[in-house]
């Protein structure tokens, strides 16, 4: 029998199939593609009640904008959240498997998850991957243990801190933390000082901008405040719109009428015995 | 050269009311040389789901093989049809298991969803997410289209309106690009019926 099997559904982990072939198409002088990253300012910080996580919007690839208003923050629990830094499909592919993990470690222990499981969880994935996997993130979240705020870097090093930001604006958001932070922060005081960083960032950095997410959690709620502040609106909108005066010139056309979709109910005595 | 240049190509999708479009151009080159002016790039999966894919043709080919090939495994288990955002997760699932050794393409979707409300999406090649609301540009002629996008785009098109303002939008961007263009190639999806028109562009 051929190897037909190769199509199948694989049993999950990453396949390196066609790395040969890319590497033959390199050596012939085809360079590889780029990746999308979220140039990024992410920043975290620990206030009187709770965790307060804020990203920026937008995404880029190369120099240039490809989605003005994505989302950096991830979930990773009801109470965990996890903002994400660098290649844009490695955040989201590790987040979302490890957010899978602690679910499946809820169902098993019928405990709320911890912070430092998910830390944990996802630093073992970076580090065995020796920083190939290009994520950069700030983990926050509120268990019974307390409020705990971590960084995790590509390579799979941990810190914790009281405040914190990752990303190519973290020097920008850096600064507006350690001019203004205090310990016992109220929620209004933390929501106010994260904005001012990650708008610092959206300002002064290139690979930043659009609008600012702010998600704040506490012991037993949290809040996911997206677009909490739109400070880059689009406000030359040409309210006639365009309009076209040279029409463009079909060649064929073909028409394909759908049918309507028909919900078949079953009508019937269900089988005895 | 970059590897997304050995072909050339130009997709985009844009969302209407009730309705999308998504349009691709049809050249297939190598390199500088034009081998076809016929070149499928965008198919579809079912009746209300499309991918178009921009990159390296043969892996635009296969890509679509194997896509095809998931879903009617999913028709055959589920008995009915994927979802546009399943699809989505779908492709992105698939791209991202190459993570290390790439298929080099960038696929746009578009389809109606729940309620026959429009849904488009791009990912890159490794097959991060990215979901748009308005429009979504692929290929190489993808900066110019950025650009006619944003400022050709209006909210809540009708079907006709949609389709001029995609068209106009596609061919303006790809007469700025050597390696994409020779006509172009629409489908504009209602709830009632797909529409699939070959437009006449410039030949060079």
């Amino acid at each position: 029998m051929t190897q037909s099997s190769v199509d199948v559904p694989a049993k999950g982990g990453f396949s390196f199939d066609l790395c040969k072939r890319n590497n033959m198409l390199i050596e012939k002088g085809l360079k590889a593609p780029s990746f999308l990253k979220t140039g990024t300012t992410i920043v975290g910080l620990i206030f009187k009640d709770g965790v307060i996580l804020g990203a920026d919007t937008r995404a880029t690839e190369g120099p240039i904008v490809a989605d003005k208003n994505c989302e950096k923050i991830h979930y990773m629990a009801p109470n965990i959240y996890c903002c994400g830094a660098g290649t844009a499909a490695d955040t989201e592919a590790v987040t979302d498997m490890v957010s899978s993990q602690l679910r499946l470690h809820r169902y098993q222990t019928g405990r709320d998850s911890r912070v430092i499981t998910a830390l944990t969880l996802l630093k073992k994935h970076l580090f065995s991957y020796q920083g190939h996997v290009s994520a950069a993130l700030v983990l926050g979240g509120v268990d019974i243990t307390g409020p705990h705020l971590h960084t995790i870097y590509p390579h799979g090093s941990t810190d914790t801190l009281p405040f914190a930001t990752m990303g190519s604006g973290s020097l920008a958001a850096m600064s507006v933390f350690e001019a203004k932070y205090k310990e016992g922060l109220t929620r209004d005081e933390g929501i106010k000082l994260v904005a001012e960083a990650i708008c610092s960032g959206i300002f002064n950095d290139l690979g930043s901008g659009s609008n600012v997410d702010i998600c704040v959690i506490t012991k037993g709620n949290k809040e996911y405040l997206r677009n909490y502040m739109e400070p880059n609106p689009r406000t030359y909108v040409s309210s006639k719109g365009y309009s076209f005066t040279k029409k463009t010139e079909i060649l064929r056309t073909k028409i394909t009428p759908l049918m309507e979709r028909v919900e078949i109910t079953e009508v019937g005595e269900a089988m005895e015995e | 050269m970059q590897i997304f240049e050995y072909n050339g190509s130009a997709v985009v999708a844009m969302v209407g009311k009730n309705c999308f479009a998504i349009a691709s151009d049809r050249r297939l080159g190598v390199q500088l040389q034009t081998i076809a002016t016929d070149f499928q790039r965008i198919s579809k999966i079912h009746d209300r789901v499309f991918i178009g894919l921009s990159g390296l043709a043969t892996d635009v080919q296969t890509l679509y093989q194997r896509l095809v090939f998931r879903h009617k495994l999913y028709q055959l288990r589920e008995e009915r049809d994927m979802k546009p955002e399943t699809f989505a997760s779908l492709v992105s699932a698939i791209l991202y298991e190459k993570r290390f050794g790439p298929y080099l393409c960038q696929p746009v979707i578009a389809g109606l969803g729940e309620d026959d409300k429009p849904f488009i999406c791009t990912m890159d090649s490794i097959g991060a997410k990215e979901l748009a609301k308005d429009f979504v540009v692929s290929g190489t002629a993808s900066e110019s289209l950025y650009g006619a996008c944003e400022a050709m785009y209006k909210p809540d098109m009708e079907a006709e309106e949609l389709f001029e303002t995609i068209s106009q939008a596609l061919l303006s961007s790809v007469d700025r690009d050597c390696l994409s263009g020779w006509g172009g190639h629409v489908y504009v999806v209602t709830p009632t019926e797909i529409k699939e028109r070959i437009l006449k562009g410039r030949m060079d």
